[in-house]
């Protein structure tokens, strides 16, 4: 390609990678509305940095971090995934947590052939761009079946009502496959309500959901809106339960929901009470790290991301954009926080889901669903 | 020269021809050796200038304060967009020879200038009745509903987004539409319907009097501004390859009125240069974000906006031309020598 | 039926938190002509003074309405101030610019608090602490009443009283509504059109932090982006109800909040944040001086 001639004076003002150190590109909401996500991966992909680093680093050489902010805007993420691949010459780049986002980064990525591992990004349009963009964590169509499967044959529910977020790509494919996997099972929804991300007042759709008088209600949000939600049902003296994807994780919904949280469902990358002792000690590192604040899933699955970018490139042949992309595609069974992971042919990581039960303000883990 | 009056007329025209000369050797030798990310800053500059510019026509020349811009650069990136895929997924062969593609992408901005061209009619019609702060808020109003509507159409992805939108847009075809641009409305605004247009902004009342049909005259500036921000949507679709609703809010409108203003309303120089000073300081101000981790670039524009109307409300260029600017030195040369 | 009542009772609950804000828009543009665009951000910083002030006074450790006075209390004094200031730096040296600039001024104002605030509060949506706490729930059948809608309703009423009586009972609401009928008249009859101006622009931004309070109190997320999209549709109501006018702001907000509800509820949720501009074309269109305002003609 033309553009590979053209590697330019590149770096300036210190970015540039030394020949001791590997630069890896970061690209989050570090600001904005969805600033929390952006801030929890870059938290969990710096501590796995640190991690490596001390260990050894990678072929001898220091992991670098080059976080850069989007402000949750697609255009934004896909200038700074330009200027990661193009001025300041990245090995790979981490990101991004919403859909969205990882879209639009995505055929950067594939033109400049740098392998990109989106931690979080479960829309499985992302990586059909092409064969540089992986994944660390399951797709949607999984974890709709999930929560599909649990309301049948756990909640034994036949009515179920949705409460999707139209703003958020995520929240509306979530609820689709949800949908797809429910109605399939013999359960049928009542009543397919919606709301737009950063409305405060849901009491109007929970009405109208109530007249239904549906056994459960799913609700695939993120956090900030589900915790209002989840108030507003209780105040209505709605008896069904909430439902939900990982997209609730987060300490938030505790702090706002408080007492109102209680007895509802939804589904995880990985519980921070597991007993296992990988998981164990990556949230006691953490928390040591971050002053005491739990991780979440977006920080989990950070953290996993970067360990198998790791793990990748002490496998490749060398650190060029193919040879990365083989390791990360060779990449099989491998023991990260959030379970074992391995990418299929669709580059997406195949793994379990937990159901987790939102109970005394806190998540109690219920079951493993095995993909 | 004076026995061929019609040669004459054309002699004006030869800066341009040489200008879209100059492009398209650019785009041809020069543009494929620069940095991919100095192009990408490059490439959103000259769509920032067709905004900013068709904006200007609006609310300097005319006077009428629209605050709905981003509207209408989302119908126009729409539209093209999803011309463009539905002709590639029913004939992929477009793509491979360069006649066709061309022809097929002049099509899909020509349309996406088209379809925010008739919604500026169907907005200017009813709102252009309104002035000041009203027509400001009802335009912001009818952009916001554009993004909702956008939301909840499932053809073009809804809050998925579309993706998948062919790379067509280079160099030659964003400068060639900048050209056209300032081409188009520095004619405009030297012709008989641009000084309809300044007699609308200096007193309505007035230029009624006076026997210009206003109304007329408003929704004119409106369309205008209208098609070129839809032309811009166009090639920001084609560049970036994927779009989004939320790229669309009212924020982004006030993007391009930050560059409308700081140039100087009534200013198209003041625009050109504004427009390729925000997009420029927005990346420049990158290093100063990754250093201090909070994003200080739009705290810095909105002071920049205050500071802007209480002490130089006329913005950098007034409502001065680079053209007469120069014109004025010569004069002032000349007297001397 | 149940369904239809419980609508109506969220509706009003609703409608009487964009009445406060657009109280406080309604009487700035009665006076200025100006849609004070960062009223919103105004609002928003009632709600972080709010839950900053609460957390110092440990307002949380002893929940009471007592709390929630003073919390609402050290709030209108804070937004006051940030009216005064606001008004005094931006606006004041412009009153002999064309409306234009002003109106710019006003977008840079509100852009300014969203992202300096942004950078002072983090990004990140914050939890407004439980200062006051009715127990309960009455309930009729079906029908959910949470005491604490009922709370911020009454409170609503009441402010809302008290403006009606500065406005129509004192010498101040005289002046004021002297300059709002012309500033240079007004100023020739020996009223400091200044300082009534700044008067004016606390009161409203007052009325503004009382409503982030009650509004944090209600919805307990707040971030400082909060303040956009409810001071916009604030203003439709004031609009609505023909600006510049009290009552017209409070039914208008009512109007509009029952108009939500019942679109969300039996018809569309999804185009929720374009009825509010829809309504404002609308009522522009057909009756630009809504509800209950009054004419005024355009003089050359």
């Amino acid at each position: 390609m033309a553009l590979s001639a053209s590697s330019c004076s590149g770096g300036k003002s210190g970015v540039a990678a030394n020949s001791n150190e590997i630069l890896v590109g970061h690209v989050g909401s570090l600001t904005g509305n969805e600033a929390t996500f952006g801030i929890s991966t870059e938290n969990g992909v710096k501590l796995a940095f640190e991690e490596i680093n001390a260990s050894g680093g990678v072929k001898g050489k220091k992991l670098r971090l080059l976080s850069l902010d989007d402000q949750g805007k697609p255009e934004e993420a896909a200038t700074a995934m330009t200027k990661l691949v193009a001025q300041n010459h990245v090995a790979a780049v981490l990101g991004e947590v919403a859909s969205s986002r990882s879209i639009a980064m995505a055929p950067i990525a594939q033109r400049y052939q740098v392998p990109m591992i989106s931690p979080t990004s479960t829309n499985p349009r992302v990586t059909q761009t092409g064969d540089y963009i992986f994944r660390v964590c399951f797709i949607d169509p999984f974890q709709g079946r999930v929560m599909a499967k649990f309301a049948l044959d756990t909640l034994k529910a036949k009515k179920v009502a949705i409460l999707r977020d139209v703003k958020n790509d995520y929240s509306v494919g979530l609820a689709n496959f949800f949908t797809e996997t429910f109605k399939a099972g013999g359960g049928t929804i009542v009543l397919d309500e919606s709301y737009s991300a950063g409305d405060s007042d849901f009491k109007s759709q929970l009405t109208s959901i109530r007249a239904q008088n549906p056994d459960a209600i799913f609700a695939p949000g993120y956090y900030g809106d589900i915790a209002l939600i989840m108030k507003q049902r209780v105040e209505l003296g709605i008896k069904a339960p909430l439902l939900g994807g990982d997209g609730w994780d987060s300490p938030k919904l505790a702090e706002i929901a408080g007492s109102a949280m209680d007895g509802n469902y939804f589904s995880n990358h990985y519980s921070p009470d597991s007993t296992d002792p990988a998981v164990a000690k990556f949230v006691a590192d953490y928390k040591k790290t971050y002053g005491g604040a739990a991780p979440d899933s977006m920080a989990a699955l950070g953290y996993d991301a970067a360990k198998i970018l790791a793990d990748a490139m002490n496998r490749a042949k060398s650190l060029s954009g193919s040879d990365l992309r083989d390791a990360i595609a060779a990449t099989k069974d491998y023991p990260a926080v959030t379970g074992k992971i391995t990418l299929d042919k669709d580059r997406n990581a195949i793994k379990s889901a937990v159901v987790l039960e939102t109970a005394d303000s806190k998540y109690k883990y219920l079951t493993t669903v095995a993909p | 020269m004076s026995k061929y009056p019609a040669l004459k007329s054309l002699v004006p025209l030869i800066p341009w021809t040489a200008a879209f000369a100059v492009i398209w050797l650019f785009n041809r030798f020069v543009a494929n050796g620069i940095n991919p990310y100095y192009f990408s800053i490059i490439m959103y500059a000259g769509i920032n200038i067709i905004l900013a510019v068709s904006l200007n026509l609006v609310n300097g020349f005319t006077g009428q304060f629209s605050m709905g811009h981003a509207g209408f650069m989302a119908i126009g990136a729409y539209s093209s967009a999803f011309f463009t895929t539905q002709m590639l997924a029913h004939q992929p062969g477009w793509m491979e020879s360069p006649l066709s593609s061309f022809s097929l992408f002049l099509a899909a901005i020509l349309l996406g200038g088209a379809t925010a061209g008739i919604a500026g009619v169907i907005v200017g019609l009813p709102s252009l009745r309104l002035k000041g702060d009203y027509l400001a808020i009802v335009t912001l109003g009818f952009g916001e509903i554009i993004r909702v509507v956008l939301l909840n159409i499932d053809a073009v992805g809804g809050a998925r987004g579309m993706a998948g939108i062919p790379a067509l847009t280079n160099f030659a075809w964003v400068y060639g539409f900048v050209l056209i641009t300032l081409f188009t409305i520095t004619r405009l605004i030297q012709s008989r319907h641009g000084r309809a247009f300044l007699a609308v902004r200096e007193d309505e009342i007035a230029a009624e009097a006076m026997g210009v049909n206003t109304t007329r005259a408003k929704v004119r500036a409106f369309v205008i501004g209208a098609v070129f921000a839809g032309i811009a949507g166009a090639l920001f679709a084609h560049q970036l390859m994927y779009l989004n609703p939320q790229t669309f809010d009212f924020n982004r409108s006030f993007e391009i009125i930050i560059m409308v203003v700081l140039g100087g309303m009534g200013s198209i120089t003041g625009s050109v240069a504004a427009a390729v000073f925000l997009t420029g300081t927005r990346e420049a101000l990158r290093p100063l974000q990754e250093f201090t981790k909070v994003d200080f670039r739009m705290v810095i524009y909105s002071l920049m906006l205050i500071l802007l109307m209480l002490t130089r409300p006329n913005g950098l260029f007034g409502s001065q031309e680079i053209s007469s600017i120069l014109k004025l030195k010569r004069k002032k040369e000349g007297a001397r020598g | 039926m149940i369904q239809f009542v419980q609508h109506l009772i969220n509706g009003l609950s609703l409608g009487s938190i964009y009445a406060l804000i657009a109280l406080g828009y309604t009487m700035v543009f009665g006076i200025l002509q100006l849609i004070n665009f960062a009223h919103g951000e105004v609002y928003m910083l009632g709600a972080f003074i709010g839950m900053y002030s609460a957390r110092a006074l440990h307002l949380t450790d002893r929940p009471s309405i007592g709390a929630l006075v003073v919390a609402m209390a050290i709030s209108m004094a804070g937004t006051a101030l940030a009216g005064f200031t606001i008004e005094r730096l931006a606006y004041r040296p412009l009153r002999k610019s064309p409306r234009i600039n002003v109106l710019i001024t006003a977008v840079g104002v509100s852009l300014f608090l969203q992202f300096s605030g942004q950078l002072l509060f983090g990004a990140d949506p914050k939890v407004f602490p439980e200062i006051y706490h009715p127990g309960g729930q009455w309930h009729i059948g079906q029908i959910m009443l949470n005491p604490l809608q009922l709370t911020v309703f009454i409170i609503s009423i009441l402010l809302m009283l008290a403006l009606q009586t500065i406005v129509y009972r004192t010498r101040l609401g005289r002046a004021m509504r002297a300059v709002s009928f012309n500033h240079d008249l007004a100023s020739l009859m020996g009223i400091p059109t200044d300082r009534v101006i700044s008067f004016t622009f606390m009161l409203g931004s007052a009325l503004a932090g009382a409503a982030g309070v009650l509004v944090g109190l209600i919805y307990p997320k707040i971030d400082p982006l909060m303040g956009t999209l409810p001071g916009l549709k604030a203003f439709v109501a004031a609009v609505l109800g023909g600006i510049g006018n009290v009552t017209g702001a409070v039914v208008g907000s009512l109007i509009l909040g029952l108009s939500e509800e019942f679109l969300v509820g039996y018809w569309a949720p999804t185009f929720r944040d374009a009825l509010a501009f829809a309504l404002l074309i609308l009522i522009l269109l057909f009756k630009p001086t809504g509800l209950f305002g009054t004419g005024r003609q355009d003089k050359v």
